[in-house]
């Protein structure tokens, strides 16, 4: 949970961006490998006190949701600022200026 | 303004008798708004896309702040649901310098109609906001406003969607201008009722300022 909160309020710096993409790669080669080695993504469950190896993916997976969930809303709001900025400068650029007419 | 194309000419009219400049948003409108305020007298200004009540209000904002005479700002609905006198007499106050700005509250007399349910809506929506930033106001989403330059060049709203007024709000229990509430009336016809929003919608204010 700490670590998805962690991942969630990440902003959207650079070296955030990178982080993340650095542990998506890592879970996607994991969830790979974890079809062909099986016992071993048991073991690390078993470890980490979780049932079995897939239950992991499952909890990893569930955490990258909620990551791309975030981003993504973060990222929409930051256009829509952008878009609103600049309809709003056409808007005033394109109207005759205030106390040309009083 | 959004589409108001039926009324808004009437609306301007009214306002001309009390307020010698009238500027116009318009957010996008389809139906010929803009012709229709021009010539009852405002100047608008034009979104070239709609992008929601509060776009349109920060656009108004920093259109009027370009004048450097100005003394009062004052916002206004397009839709005939708002009371010119009241609008003056917000705007008096505001210029004889007894408040930088005073908002309109429609629960401070009886004149306005509510139906329960509104009314419920709308005095929650208070006692959060009274809650979330410490200003005491009986009624935190009413859009007709009157405050000076000081409080318009502090104000930077980024919802664009009806939540501005929570933003608003919480804007100025930072800001701490000197503020006070004034009896409005709303005016609900059926042309505005079946144009305003309806009470499901505070769901999406509040998950719009819950997520920023």
């Amino acid at each position: 949970m700490v670590v998805s909160l962690a991942l969630m309020r990440g902003g959207s710096n650079a070296r955030h961006l990178a982080v993340r993409r650095i542990l998506l790669m890592i879970f996607a080669v994991v969830a790979a490998l974890s079809v062909f080695f099986p016992e071993a993504l048991t073991r690390v469950a078993g470890f980490l006190g979780i049932g079995r190896g897939t239950d992991l993916v499952l909890y990893g997976a569930v955490v990258s949701l909620f990551v791309f969930m975030a981003t993504t809303y973060q990222r929409f709001r930051h256009a829509e600022n952008a878009l609103t900025k600049l309809s709003r400068r056409i808007a005033i650029d394109e109207a005759e200026k205030p106390g040309q007419l009083s | 303004m959004y589409n108001e194309a039926t009324v808004v000419g009437s609306v301007i009219e009214g306002l001309r008798k009390q307020f010698p400049y009238v500027v116009c948003v318009d957010d996008g409108s389809t139906d010929g708004s803009q012709e229709k305020a021009r010539a009852a007298g405002a100047v608008v200004v034009q979104h070239p896309i709609n992008l929601g009540q509060g776009a349109a209000l920060q656009t108004g904002i920093e259109f009027a702040l370009q004048d450097p005479e100005l003394e009062c700002i004052v916002t206004f609905d397009a839709d005939g649901q708002h009371r010119v006198d009241d609008a003056k007499a917000m705007a008096e106050r505001v210029k004889s310098g007894e408040a930088e700005i005073i908002l309109g509250s429609r629960f401070l007399d009886d004149r306005t109609k509510l139906s329960p349910a509104k009314r419920l809506v709308l005095k929650t929506a208070a006692i959060q906001s009274r809650l979330a930033t410490g200003m005491n106001l009986t009624d935190a989403h009413n859009g007709l406003r009157a405050f000076n330059p000081r409080v318009a060049s502090n104000i930077h709203l980024t919802q664009n969607r009806m939540a501005h007024a929570s933003e608003l709000v919480n804007q100025l229990a930072r800001l701490k201008p000197k503020y006070a509430e004034h009896p409005v009336e709303i005016i609900y016809t059926d042309y505005s009722k079946s144009k305003g929003q309806s009470l499901l919608n505070s769901v999406n204010i509040v998950a719009e300022l819950f997520f920023k």
